[in-house]
């Protein structure tokens, strides 16, 4: 049986309290949202804070405003069940089909939005019970010193494997950290590094309170298409996420996308991105060429589900049905 | 000004105390902070129908309703369910008289070692409770997280959606099982 290691518990009542606790405690604490991804990390000693600062108490995490035409706002602690419904399926669909593809409906019920942006990478050294990485001599991104994937290195590849931090880079959505000293807000792309270890630019003593989608603009198209070994469950091994902003006629005006799930942080595709401007998504060339130049930045290692081959095989003809489902 | 630190805390070692209502009977206990709700629900409480699998949130095993909403217990620090409701398997029937989802596993052979079957009844009950005419799709939607390794899928979709029948007035659908070996099926 895998019992949870012992911390001490906080629960503040107030996002007052929460960061004034995290300022206190710096990096012998972590927040608890959901808990479906620390929990297992800690009960695999993957994680193990000296803390935990619960924050169910925090209302003020919990709370949504806005709309499609002035941009929404969303609590950190949105449940991802909420985020797939709603005001964000109808301005944002590309969202809420990313929060649809998290896990399962239990796991949905319970996860957070903003405890999916800051999920723990992933790799398959690291992702395992104490006692398998202890025989291998652990990895470089807990207690070890070599990266098993590219031993050679002296980075961790583990890799950013949520569903949502893609599709919020492509929508230009912003997020807003607090802490004891103010808070700011800065663009969601700029909330990950690229390194497995240290995979987020979130201070040990700032807490993500919300996220910020855009206002949706007239023929904006969002589109997440989401690759994994189950049509459930799994956790991505190739996330394509785009927005685009269509004139009347069809022309791209505007696009970006981004890759999740092929590096330690989502992948922009800006040469793709360009290459769309001024061109139709109905053109099957075009689409072709794009997906090509999309996919040619993502950096796929052995260290996910399914093998290296296949994963980069498909990763092209997939970035293309993405393209064509935002063209359609 | 600096605000009042009134935050609730417990050392590593010392318990918290829990109040929270299991099955519609408020329970109250001190808990140590490691414990999840799935080891409170087992080990303290003694409702040992919440099943122990993976321990990691991929099984579905330990699926319980929390305020209503399908979760997994091994999931969730039980200090964190103060004030709120939580219904097990063993809160499913009511008196003597099984749930029709509990009637319906055993009516069409839906449990085969039965191990992911309180999590599976639990979150059929949620979907159930949402939408008693749910498709053969929503209700495998419903179910992606609640794994049999038996792998007995077919018996336990027609077990739900006999529930859902019997739920929305009509009657169940006709068990294969009992058709083979000329039983009478249970009580609604």
């Amino acid at each position: 049986m895998m019992r949870l290691p012992r911390f001490r518990y906080l629960a503040p009542a107030s996002l007052l309290e929460a960061v004034k606790v995290l300022g206190d405690l710096g990096p012998e604490a972590l927040p608890l949202a959901g808990g479906t991804d620390l929990v297992p990390n800690m009960k695999r000693r993957q994680q193990t804070p000296a803390n935990l600062v619960g924050l169910r108490g925090v209302a003020e995490l919990r709370a949504v405003s806005g709309d499609a035409a002035r941009g929404l706002t969303l609590g950190a602690m949105t449940r991802l069940a909420e985020v797939e419904r709603g005001a964000v399926a109808a301005g944002w669909p590309a969202l809420a089909r990313a929060a649809a593809t998290v896990a399962t409906p239990a796991i949905r019920n319970t996860a957070t939005l903003g405890g999916n942006l800051c999920l723990d990478t992933r790799c398959s050294y690291y992702d395992q019970t104490e006692e398998w990485r202890r025989s291998i001599g652990y990895c470089m991104k807990r207690e070890g010193e070599t990266c098993w994937v590219a031993p050679g290195s002296d980075r961790c590849w583990a890799v950013s494997s949520s569903d949502t931090a893609p599709v919020l880079c492509a929508l230009g959505a912003e997020v807003t950290l607090r802490s004891r000293g103010g808070e700011r807000r800065i663009p969601a792309a700029d909330l990950f590094a690229d390194d497995g270890i240290r995979h987020l630019t979130r201070r040990p003593d700032e807490l993500l309170t919300a996220v910020h989608l855009p206002p949706v603009e007239p023929g904006q198209r969002t589109v997440y298409l989401k690759l994994r070994r189950r049509g459930s469950f799994d956790f991505p091994v190739l996330g394509v996420a785009g927005r685009v902003r269509l004139s009347a006629g069809g022309t791209v005006e505007s696009a970006r996308i981004f890759l999740g799930a092929v590096g330690s942080r989502p992948q922009e595709a800006r040469a793709a991105a360009d290459f769309l401007v001024g061109r139709r998504l109905g053109d099957e060339e075009t689409v072709r060429e794009a997906s090509r130049l999309a996919t040619q930045i993502a950096k796929p290692m052995q260290n996910t589900d399914l093998t290296l081959g296949w994963r980069k095989g498909v990763a092209r003809e997939y970035a293309a049905r993405a393209l064509r489902e935002l063209g359609s | 000004m600096e605000a009042p630190l009134v935050t609730l805390q417990s050392g590593p070692r010392e318990k918290l105390r829990l109040a929270f209502a299991v099955n519609g009977e408020e329970r109250e206990l001190l808990v140590e902070p490691y414990k999840t709700l799935l080891e409170v629900l087992r080990e303290d409480l003694g409702l040992t129908g919440t099943k122990h699998g993976c321990e990691l949130g991929e099984c579905g095993a330990c699926a319980v309703l929390l305020d209503g909403e399908l979760a997994l217990s091994c999931l969730v620090p039980a200090v964190e369910c103060g004030g709120r409701a939580v219904t097990t398997i063993e809160g499913l029937r009511d008196g003597p008289e099984l749930h029709p989802l509990q009637a319906a596993f055993a009516d069409h052979g839906a449990a085969q070692c039965g191990y992911c079957t309180p999590g599976m009844i639990v979150a059929a009950r949620w979907l159930l409770d949402r939408k008693p005419d749910a498709t053969r799709q929503e209700i495998a939607d419903a179910l992606a997280g609640q794994l049999c390794r038996c792998t007995g899928y077919q018996q336990i979709y027609e077990a739900v959606e006999s529930a859902g029948r019997v739920l929305r007035g009509l009657p169940p659908l006709p068990p294969v099982v009992a058709a083979v070996h000329g039983e009478e099926p249970h009580g609604r």
